[in-house]
């Protein structure tokens, strides 16, 4: 591949969200059209910028290069990223908006009183942003690697840099309309090159055609106990873990009242679906035409290389460089979501919520997950994130799931049960990659959500059923606050009505 | 490093073809390779002997030492159960925390029995041996009764019967008590009592005494209670009122409206109307910003009429803070400072900015007029309450910003005669106790 492509799609991607996010609101407005509900985000607006926030390396390169691998199993990934939206719409969306709390350690002292329960779920909150920024610098390593050749430290530093510029000089701080901008980004970045595709191999004459009985899927496994816990557990770490993501949580409060952050959810839902059918398709066909490239020990480039091999010439140079600009808005919107995200954690609990506070806190965020990407090297984008939402379902979902609809909840429960989570869920991952390959336990220790999820939910509600006399005094009024609608808004133009 | 895993991957899917799929999604690639593997491990490790050594380091340094004579030893034991005692006396006479008082209280004058009671009910007894049952409420009230109404120390016999109602053996040797009143403001408001088997001269002082000083802490509490209130009625009536002469200027400029354009008038009134809707709540003390912003969309429309294309505004507010809680009313009367003081006494057009941002766990709003501007020395004086001028509104919004989120959070304001005025308001956005 031709590198300049790399170096321009770069170049402007990251130039082009740092402009939208110094200047996009930049807009003077006079009195005339002053009106503040005109100011609050449109539910469109806001599950935009919440698929453009969501759909990270491992959506974009992470699922076609498993499809390449394994074929149509990989198929239950899209569907856990999505439906896990569902869960959020039903169990989560409307009362966080509500309790007014801006982020999950501001819910969890809220909810339980309790400082000890906020440093804890802090730290979880820090660490579950750490392991989710690491496969995106991987990603951006990845690409880089792959367009221009260049070594792998090159890709994830200029990814960390742009972010922590931008975050750290305030120019992502309004951040809704640049990540609905990526959205859109990406969302073109994968439908335009696959159209061309399209019509180049429909079109028979010189293009390249697919083989005649090639088998596009694989016959499916047997189903086996095996298999059927890997998807049962892959599942639950997807649907429950998306429900305690810091990045996507914030953008919830952009919504006027819990109405309208339901109807967000709902949008967001259509949105991800749309984008899903995008990664399959290149998986399919990377598996038809570039067959080589699982053997070749990096599957996820998949999505990068199939436009250059499927359409030569300057068109397909213009759409590689489409495809590398759409996976790196999706590094860069990812990653900046995150930072801004774990910043606030960070400063507010640590170094005492200055602004200044906020810029070292920026830098750090950014910065540990970068020596943890420079030092190791992951194999598959989507099953490391899989790992990352396996760890958040088993720590942080129990403690929302649980606050918000149980009564019963006390900080020791809520303590007891993150700490459990965490120590099983993580003493798994690494044991279960420490394991051999034909080991019986590997399937359990390398997707552990089946069993770690429910043992955090257990201890969670044990413990506080044992510590009954420590729910905390305000709880009631905590609830109502949760679940009771927002009384309406005063009539947004009575003149209109009136006349 | 990362050659060392791509090693690692071709190792596997060098596998026989046939079965490629199957045995990669069986066994997937290790997601973490063996050097990530290694990483985490010596982070661990790390990790958890350094909390070993803080764990032994926070024993060995908090360990007792000896320290001073037996006197000495005495004197910090009786700080200590009196400091223990205070700390539960700070909510006043209230059953849980008089009782926890009282076992410190008690070991303290080494007595049987020690009871509080406030001014109509029993509220803890703490006893040991024969005195160890509580007794009834009324019988305790019965033998209080005098040093209430007196206000005076009372050494009481405790006959047979008497010994009864107690709940006390008769032939326990329990013969006296002890009865001191509790005094805020010179008023009995409770009484603290001992069992003893006689009451010598000293331990009637000694009770004397733990009677006065829990009076003392009672005061404290009086205190503490007092304070808390005149800082809620100061938040009260530092609440803003919407000024009267912004009321005479608006139904002046929308008189001017009536003949010539009664639409507009018309839309005015209504606008008016909402205005005043909005500044004459009675509920709540916080708002969102959103709401806050909508009443200064109303105001600027009213001051419009009168300034008409003088005054210009431009509004640059960051969606994701429209819902931080505010205190009512604290942006209006930083804007009408703005269009009143700067804008009004300069010649030609005037423009004025109002941004929000989001800053992490803050939000920041700003207002900025190209006015007039003024004097910084004689702004500090307004500020600091010796200058009644004309922008008491700032001073409100400053001091009441202060009460409610502490002095980190006043005003800033930068300005200079001729050079506009610039004001910076930060608020957290997380405060779980003010509900809009």
């Amino acid at each position: 591949m031709n590198p300049a492509i790399g170096y321009a799609a770069l170049i402007v991607v990251s130039v082009v969200t740092a402009v939208i996010g110094f200047y996009g609101l930049r807009v003077s407005r006079t009195t005339s059209d002053f009106y503040v509900a005109s100011r609050t985000v449109k539910p469109w607006w806001n599950a935009s910028a919440i698929g453009g926030e969501y759909l990270s390396a491992a959506s974009f390169l992470g699922i076609a290069g498993l499809i390449v691998i394994s074929g149509i199993d990989a198929l239950w990934f899209p569907i856990g990223y999505t439906a896990g939206y569902l869960m959020l719409l039903f169990f989560v969306a409307a009362p966080l908006r509500r309790s007014g709390a801006y982020t999950i350690p501001d819910f969890a002292e809220a909810r339980l009183e309790s400082s000890t329960a906020r440093y804890v779920t802090s730290i979880l909150v820090v660490i579950v942003g750490w392991f989710y920024i690491v496969p995106q610098l991987h990603g951006a390593a990845l690409t880089i690697r792959t367009t221009t050749g260049l070594p792998s430290w090159v890709g994830a530093g200029a990814v960390v840099l742009v972010v922590v510029l931008t975050v750290v000089t305030g120019g992502m701080r309004s951040i809704t309309f640049v990540q609905a901008f990526q959205y859109w980004l990406k969302l073109t970045a994968l439908a335009v090159p696959i159209i061309f595709i399209l019509l180049t191999l429909s079109g028979g004459g010189s293009g390249p055609i697919i083989p005649a009985g090639t088998e596009l899927f694989p016959p499916p496994e047997a189903i086996d106990g095996g298999s059927t816990y890997r998807t049962l557990s892959l599942l639950i770490a997807l649907l429950f873990g998306t429900l305690g993501l810091p990045h996507v949580l914030v953008r919830f409060y952009t919504n006027p009242d819990g109405a309208a952050a339901r109807r967000t959810t709902l949008i967001v839902l259509g949105l991800l679906s749309i984008f899903y059918i995008f990664p399959t398709i290149y998986g399919v066909l990377g598996r038809v035409f570039l067959p080589s490239l699982a053997e070749g020990g990096s599957p996820d480039a998949t999505v990068l290389l199939l436009p250059g091999a499927l359409i030569g010439g300057l068109g397909g140079d213009l759409l590689s460089a489409l495809v590398v600009a759409g996976a790196f808005a999706a590094f860069l919107s990812t990653t900046s979501g995150l930072v801004v995200s774990l910043a606030g954690v960070i400063s507010q609990d640590l170094l005492g919520g200055s602004v200044r506070g906020f810029r070292l806190a920026a830098v750090l965020a950014a910065v540990v997950p970068f020596g943890f990407a420079m030092m190791t090297d992951s194999l598959a984008l989507a099953g490391s994130v899989g790992l990352v939402f396996a760890f958040t379902a088993s720590t942080i979902c129990p403690l929302l799931l649980l606050g918000i609809w149980w009564r019963g909840l006390t900080d020791a429960g809520a303590v007891a049960g993150m700490l459990t989570g965490a120590v099983l869920c993580g003493a798994a991952i690494l044991a279960g990659s420490r394991m051999g390959m034909d080991s019986p336990w590997r399937d359990v220790l390398t997707q552990p959500a089946a069993w770690t999820v429910p043992a955090a939910f257990i201890v969670t509600i044990v413990v506080s059923k044992a510590t009954k006399h420590r729910r905390s005094a305000s709880l009631s009024r905590f609830m109502t606050k949760l679940h009771v609608p927002e009384r309406p808004l005063a009539q947004e133009n009575p003149r209109s009505q009136a006349s | 490093m990362s050659t060392l895993g791509l090693a690692a991957v071709n190792g596997i899917v060098g596998a026989p073809n046939g079965d490629l799929a199957a045995i990669l999604y069986s066994m997937p690639t290790p997601l973490l390779s063996e050097s990530t593997l290694l990483l985490i491990t010596a982070i661990a490790v790390v990790v958890a002997a350094a909390a070993v050594v803080a764990a032994v380091g926070f024993r060995l340094s908090s360990s007792h030492r000896e320290l001073g004579t037996e006197a000495e030893h005495a004197t910090f034991a009786a700080l200590h159960s009196a400091a223990a005692a205070g700390e539960q006396l700070r909510d006043g006479l209230e059953p849980a925390g008089a009782l926890k008082a009282s076992k410190q209280l008690r070991t303290l004058l080494n007595c049987a029995a020690f009871a509080m009671t406030d001014d109509a009910a029993l509220l803890a007894w703490d006893g040991t041996g024969a005195a160890a049952r509580q007794p009834e409420s009324d019988v305790v009230m019965g033998i209080v009764a005098r040093a209430l109404s007196n206000g005076r120390t009372q050494v009481a016999n405790l006959d047979q019967p008497l010994r009864k109602a107690l709940g006390l053996a008769p032939d326990s040797d329990l013969k006296a008590a002890v009865i001191c009143p509790l005094k805020v403001d010179s008023r009995a408001v409770g009484c603290v009592m001992i069992l003893s088997k006689s009451p010598t001269a000293g331990l009637v002082r000694a009770t004397n005494e733990v009677a006065a000083w829990v009076s003392a802490q009672l005061e404290l509490v009086e205190l503490s209670a007092s304070r808390t209130l005149l800082a809620e009625a100061e938040v009260r009536a530092l609440r803003a009122q919407i000024s009267p002469h912004f009321i005479y200027n608006s139904l002046n400029a929308i008189a001017s409206f009536i003949n010539t354009d009664p639409q507009r008038a018309r839309d005015l009134v209504v606008e008016f109307a909402d205005f005043t809707r909005y500044s004459f709540r009675r509920h709540g003390d916080f708002t969102t910003l959103a709401e806050e912003l909508r009443c200064i969309d109303r105001y600027l429309l009213l001051e419009n009429a009168r300034f008409g294309d003088r005054l210009q505004v431009s509004l640059q507010i960051a969606p994701e803070v429209l819902s931080t809680v505010i205190p009512f009313l604290s942006l209006q009367p930083l804007v009408e400072n703005a269009v009143r003081h700067g804008l009004e006494a300069k010649v030609g057009k005037g423009l004025v900015q109002i941004s929000a941002r989001d800053l992490g766990a803050y939000t920041e709003v700003t207002i900025e007029d190209d006015g007039v501007g003024m004097d910084p020395e004689q702004l500090r004086l307004v500020l600091a309450g010796r200058h009644d001028g004309t922008h008491v509104g700032l001073r409100n919004v400053d001091s009441r910003l202060r009460q409610v989120y502490g002095d980190d959070h006043g005003l800033t304001i930068d300005t200079g005669v001729g050079h506009g005025m610039l004001i910076t308001m930060t608020v957290p956005k997380n405060q779980p106790g003010n509900d809009a």
